[in-house]
């Protein structure tokens, strides 16, 4: 082999297209619900109609009957092998946690619950089998108002005796991480400004497009269980731990998963069903939710009441906040749990320098369906929060917002930052964050435009929000995980294998569900050992090919799993060194690696790493006591969390005579540190973005006052289509994270987390000289248009946004079941 | 069961099938064309979208005894001899996709958009799209692939009857 190379081109920041998409363009998907094994059977669910009953009877004689059903099971018919779904996360010690089985044989606590499985030859005779399972129901009262819950007014759990969940706190003073916010508020009520607001997150439906499905396998010496899942390892764990079947014979598969956005980050009870049923009648076994079945079942997000107080001094300074959550956990205390509030604890301080702080949260059980992880999870909560009030004090101050936010926030030269809430931000630089976010905005521009409507009192009025976010990502430190009781660790780990033609292959316990860790680990290991990004192959989702593994989620992927990909791939390199030197007949002193390229220095002798990997594959002459393989691992605890941050910048029009909203212009800037495929992070900002956009604007999970899901399909529950949307302008800052080798910092939720705020900061801000002050979200125009025709402001206590159904008397109403309705 | 005959992606085929099928079903379960998928109930994200005589159509929402006689194309037939439709290619090369699962159906649709307005402006890809739901790109590299795949001529080859 000759010596001379081409100069390498580094893969690290090239905008590669994506090696994922040639099979998904061209329809060669492996999606769960593609699986079809021999003799695979297919489920069905028969679910609660009520939000709170209990089970007298189950009759499920008339389904067994039917042609081509196998067998009927419920709750009674399963042990302990059954298994529970599980809390990882117990905020306190004194949690209360009820038992969460998959498939409850007394009682129901949310509509929606199992109460029975049907299995069939088909999915279709499943279903219609599960539609003849007969059970009878004892309607109980149900806890649905989140605050009603709070006061025990109707218990969700009558046996726990209380919906209240746990009470969690962080206190600055406490803390010793800052003042007493108690003083700060006291001595603003005196001689400064007090800003106090309530504010609503309502429920949101993470809506994946893929709905989720799991295929199980119990023939084999392994059960096999394919998911829709983000977290196949973790899934993994769990059945062994709750179901008694030994974690070496459990074999999970995630294959191409269709989103997530933390809706897949659980361990769900249609998985522990499949499992169940597989086991107990040795055959393969499928379920496939129809959307209906997600949106009702699949954990929701959200669904806060916020009570905030904000103490500064006249000339804007903040110098306390306080924070009092209450969150509605649903009937179950999910896999995270009442820990995505707890996120959100360490961020409401944001960027700023408040020298007081105190965050309490209090869980409540409702007979709603749990809620858990969804994008951002806990930090969209805070930053809406913190964001939304240093609007609320500029106004009061009577400053620019931009101008409020500049007065408190850290300034560059300050980093690291230890912050009130204890965390330490190791980079950053919210100047040129927002001086170039103003500068694409057109800030000044926008704002001239403004006066100019308002002096004209035009009927369309203009208004600019503003969100400088920073979050808290990469999850996570496991000694800080431990130190909040978490159950789990928050370490990931990698394998790089140099194959015998010199291809790389890499695993990961990162578990993809869209993000690209094909095309940007790639990038990654290429560069680091100097090969072609086509020769590096990334495997990953299950785990018996990547064994260890913590999955995808907190927006950890590259800054954790990159971390360790590249700490696998120096291994290697180091590994591969004194066979190098005895290869070349040198010392290994004089052994230099550079791209892809061993050499002795000094000389131009040298050999590629493939060519090493060729003399390990037929170790004809390796060193004495060296092993015939350069295969490395490295499992990466990380030392801090990834602090992103941005700018981010909207322009609403606000039609004050109907309240309808129109985007006019988004802008964000966001310093993720060092970027490893620009393509890749525009697409993840794109997304976020409207994700948060759709939380101000459009989406909420609406139940009626029977406990029932109204918004239980996508004819009601709003995702924004491409019609609703703009194209937004997107741009970068950077300032290397210093806590890993790349410098990176998350990304996936970075723009979700962002831009709510940013959008209802603009819509108040249209309007605010009309004497708002708040709108509830979704902002619907029916919202707009109440605040500004009922002057004096204040938030509406919310009010369901989903347009009754079936109202008697009018047209276009529920046929009824002979049909007969839909004759005119 | 109903007797149907029909081409799909090109080939012939004809099976018994439910009078309760649907098209999105029949070619899943029978002929295992599982690139078209199923991603809601209501017929609102248009996840399984395939042509239908040259039409594109919500194939959850086509009885597959209604397309007896007729012609299929799903996204596993959009590539003519191995090569990419312009429009799957522009959805790459602009990041058109992340978890790729409304793709399938997101470019099915966009090929017929083109075809009925081949230089869209960017108001008319928005609305020719509303049928189609995704959840991860928020739309803004779908777009622009449209727009690309405008402009590489997305129209004049390699776009099916």
């Amino acid at each position: 082999m000759t010596a001379t190379q081409d100069a390498p081109q580094l893969e690290i920041g090239r905008d590669r297209r994506r090696k994922e998409d040639q099979r998904l363009i061209t329809g060669r998907t492996r999606w769960t619900d593609n699986l079809t094994l021999p003799g695979m059977l297919h489920l069905a669910m028969v679910r609660s109609p009520y939000a709170h009953a209990t089970i007298k009877s189950i009759d499920v004689s008339a389904a067994n009957a039917m042609t081509n059903v196998v067998d009927v099971f419920t709750g009674k018919d399963f042990g302990e092998e059954l298994g529970v779904c599980i809390n990882a996360w117990p905020i306190t010690p004194e949690q209360v946690t009820p038992t969460h089985s998959p498939m409850p044989a007394d009682r129901v606590a949310f509509a929606g619950e199992i109460v029975a499985v049907v299995v069939a030859r088909s999915a279709a005779e499943a279903r219609d089998a599960a539609e003849l399972v007969d059970v009878e129901y004892d309607e109980l009262p149900a806890a649905l108002d989140l605050k009603e819950a709070a006061a025990d007014t109707v218990l969700a759990h009558p046996d726990l005796g209380t919906n209240k969940s746990a009470y969690w706190v962080f206190d600055s003073k406490a803390a010793g991480s800052g003042g007493d916010v108690e003083e700060a508020i006291a001595k603003a009520r005196t001689d400064g400004i007090v800003i106090e607001r309530e504010y609503r997150q309502q429920r949101l439906i993470p809506a994946f497009m893929e709905p989720r499905s799991v295929v199980v396998d119990p023939t084999g010496e392994q059960y096999t269980m394919w998911s829709a899942t983000q977290i196949p390892h973790i899934l993994r764990f769990a059945l062994a731990a709750t179901t008694g079947v030994s974690e070496s014979k459990i074999r999970v598969i995630a294959p191409d998963v269709g989103g997530g956005f933390g809706g897949k980050l659980q361990v769900t009870p249609e998985e522990w069903i499949a499992w169940a049923v597989g086991r107990r009648i040795n055959k393969p076994v499928k379920y496939t939710e129809t959307r209906s079945e997600s949106l009702l079942s699949a954990h929701h997000g959200r669904d806060q009441w916020q009570k905030l107080t904000l103490a500064a001094e006249k000339d804007g300074r903040v110098t306390g906040f306080k924070v009092e959550l209450l969150a509605d956990l649903g009937a179950y205390v999910a896999i995270v749990g009442g820990g995505v509030p707890v996120l959100g604890a360490f961020m409401f301080n944001s960027i700023y320098k408040f020298p007081s702080y105190h965050f309490a949260c209090q869980t409540v059980l409702t007979n709603k369906t749990w809620t858990d992880a969804y994008r951002g999870a806990g930090r969209p909560e805070a930053t809406f929060g913190v964001e939304r009030m240093m609007d609320e004090l500029a106004a009061e101050v009577g400053m620019d917002p931009m101008q409020v936010r500049e007065l408190n926030w850290i300034k560059h030269e300050e980093f690291p930052f230890t912050t009130v809430a204890g965390m330490t931000y190791d980079s950053g630089n919210y100047e040129a964050a927002t001086e170039k976010a103003m500068q694409m905005f057109g800030y000044d521009e926008l704002r001239a435009e403004q006066k100019q409507r308002r002096d004209n009192k035009d009927t369309v009025q203009l208004g600019i929000g503003i969100s400088t976010f920073t979050e808290m990502c990469g999850l996570a430190p496991s000694r800080v995980l431990g130190s909040l009781d978490y159950g789990a660790g928050g370490w990931e780990h990698a394998s790089v294998r140099m194959l015998a033609t010199g291809k790389v292959e890499v695993l990961t316990g990162a578990s993809a569900h869209g993000q690209g860790h094909e095309t940007a680990f790639s990038q990654i290991v290429a560069d680091r050992l100097g090969v072609a990004f086509e020769d590096v192959e990334i495997l990953h989702g299950d785990t018996q090919v990547a064994p260890r593994g913590l999955d995808t989620y907190g927006s950890r992927s590259l800054v954790v799993g990159g971390e360790a990909l590249v700490r696998a791939a120096d291994k290697v390199v180091e590994k591969a060194k004194p066979l190098a030197a005895h290869l070349l007949e040198a010392s290994i002193d004089d052994i230099e690696f550079n791209a892809g390229r061993f050499s002795v220095r000094g000389t131009d002798q040298g050999m590629a790493i493939g060519e090493l990997a060729t003399a390990v594959f037929t170790a004809h002459n390796l060193p004495d006591g060296m092993e015939a393989s350069l295969d490395c691992d490295a499992t990466y605890d990380p030392v801090n969390f990834s602090f992103p941050h941005g700018t981010h910048l909207c322009a609403m029009e606000v039609d004050t005579e109907t309240g309808e909203l129109k985007m006019r212009k988004y802008t964000c800037v966001d310093d993720i540190g060092n970027i490893i495929n620009p393509l890749i992070v525009s697409g993840q900002v794109h997304g976020g973005l409207v994700q948060g956009i759709a939380q101000a604007l459009w989406e909420e999970a609406v139940y009626d006052d029977a406990g029932t899901l109204v918004s239980g399909s996508f004819v009601d529950y709003l995702l924004p289509t491409a019609a609703d949307t703009i194209s937004f302008d997107i741009g970068h800052t950077t300032s290397p994270s210093t806590t890993n080798t790349l410098g990176t910092k998350g990304v996936g939720e970075a723009g979700t987390i962002a831009s709510t705020p940013a959008v209802v900061n603009a819509i108040v801000d249209a309007v605010r000289h009309l004497g708002v002050n708040d709108i509830t979200m979704p902002c619907t125009p029916e919202r707009v248009w109440k605040a500004i025709n009922k002057s004096g402001g204040g938030a509406d206590p919310t009010e369901e946004s989903a347009m009754p159904h079936f109202v008697e008397g009018e047209a276009n109403q529920d046929p009824g079941v002979t049909g007969e309705g839909a004759q005119q | 069961m109903t007797r149907i005959s029909l081409t799909v992606d090109g080939e012939k085929v004809a099976d018994d099938v439910e009078p309760r099928m649907l098209l999105v079903q029949y070619l899943r379960e029978k002929l295992g064309k599982t690139g078209t998928v199923i991603g809601c109930d209501t017929s609102n994200c248009g996840a399984c979208t395939v042509h239908l005589d040259g039409q594109s159509v919500k194939s959850c929402n086509v009885l597959a005894v209604q397309a007896d006689g007729a012609e299929v194309t799903t996204i596993e037939g959009l590539a003519t001899d191995g090569k990419l439709h312009p429009v799957q290619e522009a959805f790459r090369e602009c990041h058109g996709l992340q978890c790729g699962f409304c793709t399938p159906g997101m470019i099915m649709r966009s090929v017929d958009l083109l075809k009925n307005n081949p230089h869209p402006t960017e108001t008319e890809i928005r609305v020719g799209l509303e049928g189609n739901l995704c959840r991860c790109t928020g739309y803004h590299n779908i777009v622009k692939a449209v727009q690309y795949a405008a402009e590489h001529g997305a129209t004049t080859e390699g776009a099916p009857a």
